[in-house]
């Protein structure tokens, strides 16, 4: 049986299938079968069983997400599913791939997942950015509706669904669960006081589920294959593959499909090829630009949910960042606050001027005009910004590589005050 | 005022939606694809036809970064300036464009013809430094293939 099944559909030269060639590969049988055969409450099962964690960052148990949503008569509609296509946060460039070169994998994934929840519209989320993308799966839903695989009675299950394509006008906050609703809405992207979870009142005051791209892409495989063929595609029993991504100064960046677990050792010296000659690993970020630094000692960590955790940091979005020795660690540091402080989205005190005040503060040392004490201050913010202290995770995501940076990298800050300069820059 | 086409697009969209406002980002969209940009005029006229105030329709026009407020040139260049092209060298293709338009973030070149913006993450990240105009991405940039990209662009 197929051990990449994410990739299974995807041609060498990445040019999506359209409807007949991926039906030919098997494609909508896994639709056509459950609607035959399976009731929603088997399909949540069928995933749960599985094992299937969100792909989407925070690694949330998929069938556990759905069995939230109210079903049965008296539950509220219009329910809603959405496909969390925003892709913003950077070093991440997986959910990219999935949406231009496998359309249909992911439209029949939301299809059987609104079966699931019982949802009646479903929206693929995509970033505005991604222009490609959106042409994509707007050519492949008219495919789909025009085979009768959406809209009213599909397959003459009684089952109806619609699928709207939503894209968005760039913000980091719109690929967060409630500020996407918010942005699908037409607001601002801020997010929403939990409870109610979205799941019991999400998208409009109705039940909604939000899951990432590759989540939802994994759906047909597991229901054509089942639970415990799923669990075993992982190395370490966490279910699934994963698409795995390296950006850096590494020999051969790139994307690949890789059993959930490898070793972080495998990802980046076989896969990526090793560092480019010359440049020696100082770093990486495992799962994109809110994930903790780890190092050299890392390596031999497999890349799954439980042990990137327990090695400090989060498996993420699980496509790497390497920062090599080249490459001031304090400018790497700084780039990402930046990032985090422009994409803040302003609502709650602590997000909205510590973030500033930290990028602020390591341009400062980075120019080589810092203080001993402004160490001090960065700490704390990791401390105030953290968990539990901010209204959604942002903060405390960004919160991430700065204190794994302070922690690994130490002396390369402290030698920036001490020389008034970056060491880097010539 | 709103032409025809722009009030038919919009009222397009309402039917994908419980209420109108829910339709702003929509509305925002349709009227930039028009005029390039959203003006104050353009904020009134969508707001009225969207039954809420300009103001709260401003307040979701200036948090999205892909909504224009100001004129932008007739091409729009965003150049991606986060971590990987930032380890890639992307900050030698900014300088290059700076230098070679003489125009920097923020700014239109004097000819109307480029505008430059920063951008987050492209999601190209294998194929980093990357910049999009207009929507057409271009991926693995050096400082010397710039000025044949910038030419499809008049
Ligand atoms: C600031 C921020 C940005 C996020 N961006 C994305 C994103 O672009 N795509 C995504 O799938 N999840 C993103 N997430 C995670 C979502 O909130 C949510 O957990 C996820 O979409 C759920 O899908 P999953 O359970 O399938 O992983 C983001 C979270 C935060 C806090
Ligand atoms: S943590 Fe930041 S992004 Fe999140 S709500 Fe607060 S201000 Fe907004």
């Amino acid at each position: 049986m197929d051990d990449k099944p994410l990739t299974k559909y995807i041609r060498t030269d990445q040019v999506p299938m359209d409807i007949k060639e991926y039906e030919h590969s098997g494609g909508y049988e896994a639709l056509r079968k459950i609607l035959k055969t399976m009731q929603p409450k088997d399909v949540m099962d069928a995933v749960k069983d599985s094992g299937l964690r969100g792909r989407g960052g925070a690694g949330f148990p998929t069938g556990m997400k759905w069995s939230f949503v109210p079903m049965g008569d008296n539950a509220p509609h219009p329910k809603y599913l959405v496909a969390n296509g925003d892709e913003m946060e950077p070093g991440t460039f997986k959910d990219r791939l999935l949406l231009e070169s496998a359309p249909h994998q992911l439209i029949e994934g939301m299809i059987i997942s609104a079966y699931a929840i019982q949802a009646d519209i479903a929206y693929v989320f995509i970033r505005g950015e991604y222009t490609l993308a959106a042409k994509i799966i707007q050519a492949s839903l008219a495919e789909a509706y025009q085979a009768g695989y959406l809209g009213k009675n599909i397959l003459g299950s009684g089952f109806s669904l619609e699928m709207y394509v939503h894209t968005s006008i760039g913000r980091y906050m719109c690929g967060e669960e409630t500020g996407l609703l918010n942005a699908l809405e037409g607001k601002r992207a801020n997010p929403r006081a939990k409870p109610p979870f979205p799941q019991s009142s999400g998208l409009f005051g109705k039940p909604t589920i939000v899951n990432n791209i590759e989540t939802l892409s994994n759906i047909p495989h597991i229901m054509n294959n089942g639970g415990e063929w799923f669990k075993k595609l992982s190395l370490t029993g966490e279910g699934g593959t994963k698409l795995y991504g390296a950006s850096g100064k590494v020999k051969k960046p790139g994307l690949w499909e890789l059993p959930l677990g490898v070793t972080l050792r495998e990802l980046l010296e076989e896969h990526a090829g090793g560092m480019k000659d010359g440049f020696k690993l100082k770093g990486l970020l495992p799962g994109g630009a809110s994930t903790d630094f780890l190092t050299e000692e890392h390596l031999d960590v497999n890349m799954d949910f439980t042990n990137v955790g327990k090695a400090g940091s989060r498996l993420g979005t699980g496509t790497i960042i390497v920062m090599d020795d080249k490459t001031c660690p304090v400018g790497f540091v700084h780039n990402l606050e930046a990032f985090f402080a422009q994409e803040s989205c302003g609502w709650c005190t602590p997000c909205r001027e510590g973030l500033p005040w930290v990028q602020r503060i390591l341009n400062a040392i980075e120019e080589g005009n810092g203080e001993m004490r402004d160490l001090d201050i960065l700490s704390y913010h990791t401390k105030y910004l953290g968990p539990g202290n901010t209204f959604c995770a942002l903060a405390p995501g960004a919160m991430e590589p700065l204190q794994s940076g302070l922690k690994y990298f130490r002396e390369d800050f402290e030698r920036h005050i001490k020389e008034k300069r970056c060491p880097w820059r010539s | 005022m709103l032409t025809e086409e722009e009030k038919h697009e919009i009222e397009e969209e309402f039917k994908l939606y419980p209420y109108k406002s829910a339709a702003a980002i929509e509305a925002l969209k349709v009227v930039q694809k028009h005029r390039r940009w959203v003006s104050d005029e353009s904020i009134k006229d969508i707001a009225q036809l969207l039954g809420i105030t300009p103001d709260e329709l401003d307040s979701v026009a200036t948090f999205y970064n892909l909504i224009y407020r100001k004129p932008v040139g007739r091409n729009v260049i965003h150049i991606c300036n986060s971590v990987s092209c930032w380890v890639m060298g992307y900050e030698s293709v900014l300088k290059h464009l700076i230098d070679h338009l003489g125009i920097t973030y923020g700014q239109t070149s004097s000819d109307g013809r480029f505008t430059l913006l920063p951008v987050q993450c492209l999601g190209t990240c294998d194929h980093a430094p990357a910049l999009m105009i207009n929507g057409d991405l271009y991926r693995d940039l050096t400082p010397d293939i710039i000025n044949s990209i910038l030419e499809k662009y008049q």
